[in-house]
């Protein structure tokens, strides 16, 4: 039982390690720290990937280790890494407290951990928390900057708040079934009135974490304001770890046609993607641009839990591992710009093309993808997740996601057209820093390579949902 | 309605009421103790439903350090005048009680029409042998879990609280 658990118990040791690392070597020692990380967070995931068993059910259901939660455990640690090694140089912005940054890195990752593996209720609120209270710090990390102080202070309010609903909404479950864990929830609703209540509390509350629309207000700000790395990892990994929560959540517990919830949600969804979508048309700033493309992401992926059938869970988990690699590479591409410029507006990217020709390949790359072109990989991933709608009855949404994808293709283009058409007042870009490099690639390859043969992620998908299908 | 119901109504309503004035008392020393009311009252409610350790630690933690702790910083950091330092948003005051108050409607209608499968509870013994069995037994990994969290919590609140340092 112990050895299941390993990657956890790993994660844990590494963050409580760095942050004693922090204390003996203060101010000094971040390159070993950094080094230390990655590689820590390298173990990690192949030790959960080499735990490949099919379902272990800990403490009377209370902790799953299964392969749907190794899945997005192989998710939050590839976007970890992939964070770290390509922000490896801006950490400098954190003066003095860059290994306690790492430290609060791995808190995060090992709070989306056991959120992945939750088959309870109570656990799951605290790993939720444990990841929220990390990012609350992250977030407010450059201290001297106004906006990211700013942007702490709304994500602990709203944060809190959030936390509050789903908190209530539990605790209604609770009071109606007398259990917190999910496998049994689902035998011993009834449907009752506070049964609606409680579902509607914890779907707001699951709303905020993955920033759907009407619970979407603190997106745009805390993406600003945070330093980008943080931005990237709380786009991406956050997101995916409150989605991984959500789906097994509704999928194991509230069954399907006990009452139309999937109906709120997929209205949620039409109105996550139709706004996320329509905002980020005007946007000037990469961090805002693409905070209102994860909103609208959002709606992509609540699509699939809304037809809760084999294609648009697969979707889910399909769509967001290309969502990382696709994200996290137009943040990587946004970092190195800021090293450079130290702003994050588009005009900056202004002749990238040619200053850096490498960058703006994975920039175009990344962004293509997040729109959904074929044959790069967020197109398969979108193509499971409308297909499932439809398969389900739901052709109306499926139409909307699809018409807000083409007009998404609209203000992704105008990134690109500024890196290879606009003007710059620089000539040159400077050197990239080899650990970066390395992320860019990776992010790149994966993009293109899952777009043209998916094969071995539908796979991996299918076999991961396989349990929530019966 | 029994005795007993009316002891139950009796602290709600102390509960609610302290808490109200937690939101609307103009001078925030006076919120922080009527918070600690607040942590009072809920001790109180624990106490009647036989949870009597949980009731001891709410009074301990909560009513005791943390409200000593919220006040005393509330006294180090307050530099205007103190009986104008909780104001209240003038703005859209009507507006959010407004929907707060549909809020709570709707939840109460609900909560109400709702047949609660309610029995009488075996009397707890051994509270507090429970409590350990249950958090080193099967909730160990939200146990550590929470006891991570604390500790991100607090270097989380020394860092952001000592600010950028002077070079």
């Amino acid at each position: 039982m112990l050895s299941l658990l390993l990657p956890e118990i790993i994660t844990a040791s590494l963050g409580v390690l760095v942050i004693l690392l922090a204390v003996i070597l203060p101010g000094k020692g971040e390159k070993t720290v950094q080094t230390l990380t990655v590689a820590g967070l390298v173990a990690v995931l192949f030790l959960a990937v080499k735990i490949g068993v099919d379902k272990e059910v800990l403490f009377n259901g209370i902790y799953i280790i299964d392969a749907y939660a190794g899945f997005f455990k192989i998710l939050f640690l590839t976007g970890a890494i992939l964070v770290i090694l390509s922000s490896a140089n801006y950490v400098k912005n954190f003066s003095g407290r860059i290994s306690e940054f790492y430290g609060f890195m791995l808190f995060a990752v090992l709070g989306m951990m056991i959120m992945a593996g939750a088959g309870d209720l109570l656990t799951l609120y605290i790993a939720l928390e444990l990841m929220t209270i990390s990012f609350y710090i992250l977030v407010a990390y450059v201290l001297n900057r106004e906006t990211s102080k700013e942007a702490g202070l709304k994500y602990l309010i709203l944060g809190a708040l959030s936390s509050g609903i789903l908190l209530f909404g539990i605790s209604l479950v609770y009071a109606l079934t007398g259990t917190t864990v999910l496998s049994e929830i689902g035998s011993r609703l009834t449907l009752e009135p506070a049964l609606i209540s409680a579902v509607i509390l914890i779907l707001a509350g699951f709303g905020f974490k993955i920033a759907l629309i009407p619970f979407h207000m603190w997106t745009p700000d805390i993406y600003e304001g945070a330093p980008i790395n943080v931005t990237a990892f709380l786009a991406v990994a956050s997101k995916a770890a409150g989605l991984a929560a959500m789906v097994r959540v509704f999928i194991s517990s509230f069954q399907l046609g006990f009452f139309d919830w999937q109906l709120i949600l997929a209205l949620l969804a039409a109105l996550t993607m139709i706004i996320g979508n329509l905002v980020a048309l005007v946007q000037s700033n990469i961090k805002r641009l693409l905070a209102y493309s994860s909103i609208a992401q959002a709606g992509y992926l609540a699509v699939g839990l809304v037809a809760a059938n084999e294609y648009g869970l697969k979707g889910i988990l399909f769509y967001s591992m290309v969502y990382v690699f696709a994200n996290l590479g137009a943040f990587a591409v946004a970092v190195q710009v800021e090293n450079d410029t130290g702003s994050n507006e588009i005009k900056d990217f202004g002749e990238l093309g040619k200053r850096s020709p490498f960058l703006a390949a994975v920039m175009t790359v990344c962004l293509l993808s997040l729109a959904g072109i074929p044959p790069l990989a967020g197109f398969v991933g979108k193509f499971y997740l409308f297909s499932g709608a439809v398969e389900a009855g739901y052709v109306w949404l499926a139409f909307i996601g699809l018409l807000m994808s083409m007009i998404s293709v609209y203000y992704y283009l105008n990134v690109v057209k500024v890196m290879y058409i606009g003007k710059s007042p620089k000539e040159t870009f400077p050197a990239i820093e080899p650990s970066a490099r390395l992320a860019l690639w990776i992010c790149l390859l994966l993009t293109v390579f899952l777009g043209i043969y998916p094969y071995p992620l539908t796979l991996w998908t299918g076999n991961a949902v396989k349990l929530f299908l019966g | 309605m029994q005795l007993s119901d009316l002891v139950f109504y009796a602290l709600a309503a102390f509960t609610i009421i302290a808490a109200l004035g937690v939101v609307a008392l103009p001078n925030i020393v006076h919120s922080a103790l009527c918070l600690v009311l607040t942590f009072i009252g809920v001790a109180g409610i624990y106490f009647y439903l036989g949870a009597d350790f949980i009731g001891l630690i709410q009074i301990l933690a909560y009513a005791g350090a943390i409200s000593v702790l919220m006040i005393f910083a509330v006294m180090l950091l307050l530099s205007r005048d103190v009986s104008e330092s909780n104001p209240s948003h003038k703005k859209g005051k009507y507006l959010a009680a407004l929907f707060s108050g549909l809020f709570a409607f709707l939840l109460a209608l609900s909560i109400y029409s709702t047949s609660w499968d309610l029995t009488e509870g075996a009397e707890i013994v051994d509270s507090i042998g429970k409590i350990a069995y249950m958090l080193m037994g099967d909730y160990v990994i939200a146990f550590e879990a929470a006891a991570i969290l604390l500790l991100a919590a607090v270097i989380g609140a020394v860092i952001l609280a000592r600010g950028e340092e002077k070079r």
